[in-house]
C-alpha cells in the first residue's frame, strides 16, 4: 500500500449527508470479482444522465473542469452509510480520490478508507463548507489541514494513522502476533469448547 | 462496577494490545457471501494466505441468485454467474463450509446463520455485510467489515479493532397490536437520525425487547447498521437458548453456567442511554431516501431536503397513508422470516392486491423458511392475493442490473433501504413492516395495516 503523508488538491463538495455506498458504487457496477475497472461506475446515478450509455451530466461536481484532477472530495455527515462494500473506496481510489474530509463517516466504510490507503478526515461541518474550492493541504504526521492561510487539527485513531503513514498491510503486522494468538486459542479451546465445534456432535 | 454485556465479550476476546493501541480481538466465526467475499477468497488465493481455521468459516450464495423456480448458476445480473461459480471453486480451494445455490439450507445470511446455529451467543462473528448486526440478536458481538477485513479475520483468526463505545436503546412497555419490531427499529432511527449509533455498540433491552421472538429480535438488530451504529446487541434468554439448542452447529444443551453471565450486570454504567415508549409507537413508513426520513403511517410528510423531496415525488404535509403505489416487495434479511410471512399472510389471506399494483414479489428468507411456509399452506394464500412465490435470497431489496421494478416505480418493501437508486433507477422505496406490505398491497396505496387488522378475515 502506497503511504500516505501529504495532500494537496483543491476540495471538491459534496455536501450532502448521509451519502451511501450504494450510490457511491451501485451494485450493478460491480462486475467482477476484482477491485479494479470500478472508476467509471463511481457515483453513476449522479455523474451520467444516462449510466448505461455513460452519458455525462455536466451539472454533477465532478464532471466539472475543475474536479476532474481532483485528489480530495469534500461531503457531508455519515458518509459511506450503508452497504459494507469496499468498491466504494476502490473506486474512489482508482478515480484518483486520495482523502475525503467530512462531519463524520459511517464506520465500515471508514474501516475500509484505511485499509486501502484512502485518508478519512473528519472537520466539523462549517469548516467541511469553507474548504469548497480551496487549495486544501493536508499534513497526516501533524494531523493538520489548511486552506487560505487558516488551518485545523483533526483526531485519527494511533493505529490508523500509523497504517496510512507507512503504507502498512495489515495482515503483515498481525501475522507477526502469530505466537500470542496461538497461545490464546489453546487457552480458549479449553474454556469454550463449543466454539471449536468439539462437543456439538 | 459492573459490565455492560458488550465488554463482556470484548474482553474476552482481547488477545493483546496492538503497537498502535488498538486490540487484537479474536473473531469466532467469519461468514462470507458471493458478493464481497469472493473478493476476500480471491485476494488470499492471490496472497498465498490460507485460511487458520476454516471450520469456522462459512459461505453462502445469497446476493445475486436467481429466485425464481427452477434457478441454476445462471442470473439475469450482467456478469453475476463469475460471482457464484468463483466463490464456489475458491471456498471448495479453502475447505470453508459452503450453502450452495440449491442446497437445502440455502438462504440469506443472516437467516441461515441462526437457522443452523452458526451464531451463538457469547461469539465474535463477522461477514463482509453491513446486516451482519442482525445477528447480535443471539447475544452475540456481530458486526459488519469490508472485503480486506474478512481476508484479516479468515487468515489471522483476529482483527484489529478500536474500543466503541457503549449506549443502551431501552424500550419500555408494550408494543399496541399492528406495530413490530421494524417499527420500532425505525422509530430508533427517525428519532436519533441515521448516523445517531456512530461510534457505539448498541444494546436493545427493556420489556418490549424482551418479549420479542427470536425474529422480531434479528428484525430490531438488523437496523443498527442504518443507526450507524458498529452493531446492536441483545442480552440472550430462555427463548434464545430454546432456539439455538440442537441446531446443526451449536451445542445440544445450554447448561454450563457461561451462559448466564452474558448480560450486562445491573449497576454496570453505558456512555450513552436512550430510553422509548415502546407503547407510543405506531406503524412506520418512510418517506424520504434515508432511514431517517421515516414517519407514523398516520403523518403527513414533513419538511425535509429539497432533494429527497424531488428525489421521493411527495411534498412536504402530503399526508402518508393514501399514496398511490406500484410494486409491493416482502422479503430480505430484516423481514423474511417465518413469522414475518405468516402475518403478512393472514391480512392477505381472503384478499386480493390491488389493479395498480403491477408487481408484488414474496421471497423467503432461506430455503427453510420456505418448505415451512409451504408445509403451512402460505405460498397459496400469497399466491391467491396476487403475490409471486420465489427461491430465496437477497432479491430486490438492492437492484444488481438483472431483474428490476418497472422504472419510477413507488414500492412499499419490507427492507431495510430507502436510499436513492437502491431497489434500481428511480425507484420509490418506502420501508415498512411486513403488515404494513401487505396492507397496502391490498388497497393499492399505503394503508395503516391496523385498519385492515380491524376488520377481520373477509367473509
Amino acid at each position: 500500500m502506497k503511504p500516505v503523508t501529504t495532500i494537496t488538491s483543491p476540495g471538491v463538495p459534496l455536501l450532502r449527508d448521509n451519502i451511501d455506498t450504494d450510490t457511491i458504487i451501485p451494485s450493478r457496477e460491480m462486475r467482477t470479482t476484482g477491485r479494479t475497472g470500478l472508476a467509471d461506475g463511481l457515483f453513476a446515478p449522479w455523474r451520467y444522465t444516462d449510466a448505461a450509455a455513460r452519458l455525462r451530466d455536466p451539472s454533477f461536481v465532478l464532471n466539472q473542469r475543475d474536479a476532474i484532477a481532483t485528489r480530495l472530495l469534500l461531503a457531508g455527515q455519515n458518509f459511506g452509510c450503508g452497504s459494507s462494500r469496499e468498491h466504494a473506496v476502490w473506486a474512489l481510489a482508482e478515480f484518483g480520490i486520495e482523502a475525503i474530509i467530512a462531519p463524520s463517516f459511517a464506520p465500515i466504510f471508514k474501516g475500509n478508507c484505511i485499509r486501502n490507503g484512502l485518508l478519512p478526515v473528519e472537520l466539523p461541518q462549517a469548516v467541511v463548507r469553507r474548504l469548497a474550492w480551496q487549495m486544501v493541504r493536508i499534513d497526516l504526521p501533524t494531523q493538520t489541514v489548511s486552506a487560505g492561510g487558516e488551518s485545523w487539527h483533526f483526531d485519527i485513531d494511533p493505529e490508523a494513522k500509523a497504517m496510512l503513514l507507512e503504507g502498512l498491510d495489515a495482515i503483515d503486522l498481525t501475522q507477526k502476533m502469530k505466537s500470542a494468538i496461538a497461545r490464546w486459542l489453546g487457552v480458549d479451546r479449553r474454556r469454550r469448547p463449543w466454539v471449536y465445534r468439539e462437543d456439538t456432535k | 462496577m459492573g459490565q455492560t454485556l458488550f465488554a463482556k465479550i470484548w474482553d474476552a476476546h482481547r488477545i493483546a494490545e496492538t503497537a498502535g493501541g488498538a486490540s487484537l480481538i479474536a473473531i469466532d466465526r467469519v461468514f462470507l457471501h458471493e458478493r464481497t467475499g469472493a473478493a476476500a477468497l480471491r485476494r488470499m488465493a492471490e496472497t498465498g494466505r490460507t485460511v487458520l481455521d476454516p471450520a469456522r468459516v462459512f459461505a453462502v450464495m445469497d446476493h445475486i441468485v436467481d429466485t425464481r423456480p427452477g434457478r441454476g448458476d445462471g442470473t439475469l445480473m450482467p456478469g453475476g454467474e463469475g460471482f457464484i461459480t468463483e466463490t464456489r471453486a475458491a471456498a471448495r480451494a479453502a475447505g470453508i463450509t459452503l450453502f450452495d445455490v440449491n442446497d437445502r439450507d440455502q438462504g440469506i445470511i443472516h437467516v441461515i446463520s441462526p437457522e443452523q446455529g452458526i451464531v451463538l451467543p457469547g461469539l465474535t462473528l463477522v461477514a463482509p455485510d453491513s446486516h451482519t448486526c442482525t445477528q447480535g440478536a443471539f447475544g452475540a458481538l456481530a458486526w459488519g467489515i469490508g472485503s480486506s477485513e474478512a481476508e484479516h479475520a479468515m487468515v489471522t483468526g483476529t482483527l484489529r479493532m478500536e474500543r466503541p463505545k457503549t449506549m443502551r436503546v431501552t424500550f419500555t412497555g408494550a408494543l399496541a397490536p399492528g406495530v413490530t419490531a421494524k417499527d420500532m427499529a425505525l422509530a430508533l432511527i427517525a428519532a436519533h437520525g441515521a448516523g445517531g449509533g456512530a461510534g457505539h455498540a448498541v444494546e436493545f433491552a427493556g420489556e418490549a425487547v424482551a418479549a420479542l421472538d427470536m425474529e422480531g429480535r434479528m428484525t430490531l438488530t438488523n437496523m443498527a447498521t442504518e443507526f450507524s451504529a458498529m452493531t446492536g446487541i441483545i442480552a440472550p434468554d430462555e427463548k434464545t437458548f430454546a432456539y439455538l439448542a440442537g441446531r446443526p452447529h451449536a451445542p445440544t444443551q445450554f447448561d454450563n453456567p457461561y451462559w448466564a453471565t452474558l448480560c450486562s450486570d445491573a449497576d454496570a454504567s453505558f456512555d450513552r442511554e436512550i430510553v422509548i415508549d415502546a407503547a407510543a409507537i405506531a406503524p412506520m413508513v418512510s418517506w424520504g431516501t434515508s432511514p431517517e426520513q421515516t414517519i407514523p403511517v398516520t403523518a403527513a410528510v414533513p419538511q425535509g431536503p429539497e432533494r429527497a423531496h424531488d428525489y421521493i415525488g411527495l411534498a412536504p404535509g402530503a399526508p402518508m397513508a393514501g399514496t398511490p403505489l406500484d410494486a409491493a416487495f416482502i422479503g430480505s434479511c430484516t423481514n423474511s422470516r417465518i413469522s414475518d410471512l405468516r402475518r403478512a399472510a393472514a391480512l392477505l389471506k381472503g384478499r386480493r392486491i390491488a389493479p395498480g399494483i403491477r408487481k408484488a414479489l414474496v421471497v423467503p428468507g432461506s430455503l427453510a423458511v420456505k418448505r415451512q411456509a409451504e408445509a403451512e399452506g402460505l405460498d397459496k394464500v400469497f399466491e391467491a392475493a396476487g403475490f409471486e412465490w420465489r427461491m430465496s435470497g437477497c432479491s430486490l431489496c438492492f437492484y444488481a442490473g438483472g431483474e428490476g421494478f418497472a422504472e419510477g416505480s413507488r414500492v412499499i418493501s419490507s427492507t431495510n433501504r430507502n436510499f436513492e437508486g437502491r431497489q434500481g433507477p428511480g425507484i420509490r422505496t418506502h420501508i415498512a413492516s411486513p403488515e404494513t406490505v401487505a396492507a397496502s398491497a391490498i388497497a393499492g396505496v399505503i394503508a395503516d395495516p391496523r385498519e385492515l387488522a380491524r376488520e377481520g378475515a373477509p367473509a
